[in-house]
């Protein structure tokens, strides 16, 4: 392998890495204060699952193709390929915080209650800590999946290992197709297993 | 007039689940008193003491604390003056017993040193070692321990009233006796008043001032120990039948 393409490989993960960390950050700073809203309220619950779960269904080549010639948010580039992306990972993130949230057993929260704790305060120190197993797990979904979809945004422009999958296709050249296709899969298992081990390591028993 | 009750129950019902649970319930708790609330598994015992503490409603009458009524209190601050001793543990899972027995200190920001050392005072009260047991989850006790620090918890920030349900019902007998001459002696020094649930006699007749005894929701006479022993109710004498039971290992167990 020759050091320019091996220093292409370098960077381009590195830029892949970038568009799914920004991806997660936001999707996460999204779902997770609409989880604790939602987990109050079970008419909007349904609601925005309902939707969110419709966005899902949506194939990520049509979506990135709805979203280009929108203005503000569409347009050739990462910014549409991060909101594209942000709604994929939304869904993992938000289901997964209500079901941990939900999930907290009732006598321990009846007991939170007993105890003098003030609504806030059962959210923050009981019914979240107890929720993060959950919620590490939502995230490992979302990180794998965003790994994986971000290929395909190189399509509009949004960089990253998908760059040679594109070049690779357009050139029928199988090596370029391997060269953004092996360091992605690899990233996935990588994410994978330490989001698992982070799970594992969080559970209470 | 008499000295202003801690609590105050006043016919007081209870429904829940469209079921009348508890029915026009009244009853006084001063300093110093030990109420023992007894009666049969579904009585109503643990739903009395979830209406004090506000977490279940009554459908009439009220509960007022300290001379005020219920409603006229802050829930939150109302409930860190009662220490709750929840059937069952009711422990956080996700905290070691340390944390734990110092969360009602905590939330009332006693500073860290304090709060270490009343959890030590605690915890070698309740007969737990806090260098061995401090730093365990509940998931890492026994049903007897985890008892042990329920009733560590509740006696934390020291309040003025406590809710004991079953708290000595997991323990073996030894320990069992042993807290229950701890808690005796803890009432001739701190003036608490303490409604207590249990279901059996002899612990009702040991710790109690005076006995409640709670039959399908209502109550059927509330009386000293000394007159309970007395009690013609239908109610008490099925209790008391059971204290005369005294089966020997030497004799045939009773035929069913
Ligand atoms: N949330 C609820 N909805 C409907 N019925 C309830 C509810 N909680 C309790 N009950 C009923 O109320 C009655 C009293 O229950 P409670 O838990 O107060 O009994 P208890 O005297 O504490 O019994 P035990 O000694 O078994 O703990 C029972 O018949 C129970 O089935
Ligand atoms: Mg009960």
């Amino acid at each position: 392998m020759n050091s320019r393409l091996a220093s292409e490989i370098f960077s381009l993960t590195l830029e892949h890495l970038e568009l799914v960390l920004i991806t997660l950050a936001i999707a996460a700073a999204v779902a997770i204060p609409a989880a604790v809203l939602l987990a109050r309220h079970a008419a909007a619950r349904r609601w925005v699952l309902g939707f969110a779960n419709i966005a899902q269904t949506i194939p990520s080549l049509a979506l990135f193709g709805f979203l280009l010639p929108l203005p503000f948010i569409g347009g050739i580039g990462k910014r549409t390929a991060i909101i594209a992306l942000c709604l994929y990972a939304l869904l993992p993130i938000l289901r997964n915080t209500l079901t941990g949230i939900r999930g907290v057993d009732a006598a321990v929260r009846e007991s939170a209650v007993a105890m003098g704790m003030t609504r806030r305060q059962i959210l923050w120190l009981v019914e979240l800590p107890l929720a993060v197993p959950s919620i590490v797990a939502g995230l490992r979904i979302a990180a794998v999946t965003t790994i994986g979809t971000a290929t395909i945004a190189a399509f509009i422009g949004a960089g990253g290992l998908g760059v040679f999958i594109v070049r690779g296709i357009a050139m029928m050249d199988k090596p370029q197709i391997l060269a953004g296709a092996v360091p992605a899969a690899a990233m996935a298992l990588v994410a994978d297993e330490a989001l698992e081990w982070i799970e594992r390591r969080l559970s209470p028993a | 007039m008499p000295a202003t009750a801690v609590v105050d129950i006043r016919h007081l019902s209870c429904a829940l689940g469209g079921r009348s649970v508890l029915r026009d319930i009244s009853l006084r708790v001063e300093e110093g008193e030990t109420v023992v609330l007894l009666g049969r598994s579904g009585s109503g015992k643990t739903t009395l003491l979830k209406v004090v503490n506000g977490l279940a409603t009554p459908s009439a009458g009220e509960v007022w604390f300290e001379g005020r009524p219920a409603e006229g209190w802050d829930p939150i601050q109302l409930r860190r003056r009662m220490g709750y001793v929840i059937q069952d543990a009711g422990l956080f899972p996700h905290w070691t017993v340390a944390d734990n027995v110092g969360l009602v200190p905590r939330l009332e920001s006693w500073p860290p040193q304090k709060v270490a050392e009343r959890v030590e005072f605690l915890l070698n009260a309740v007969g737990l070692a806090p260098a061995e047991f401090g730093a365990r989850y509940p998931r890492q006790l026994s049903g007897g321990q985890k008892q042990r620090v329920g009733i560590a918890r509740a006696l934390a920030a020291d309040p003025p009233l406590l809710l004991l349900d079953e708290p000595f019902a997991a323990l073996d007998p030894i320990t069992r006796f042993e807290l229950q001459r701890q808690f005796l002696a803890l009432r001739r020094t701190v003036r608490k008043a303490a409604l207590f649930v249990t279901h059996d006699v002899r612990e009702a007749l040991m710790m109690a001032t005076r006995v409640a005894l709670l039959r399908d929701g209502a109550l059927d006479l509330v009386l000293t120990p000394a007159e309970f022993l007395a009690a013609r109710t239908a109610e008490a004498k099925a209790f008391l039948a059971s204290l005369e039971e005294n089966w020997r290992p030497d004799e045939q167990p009773p035929r069913i």
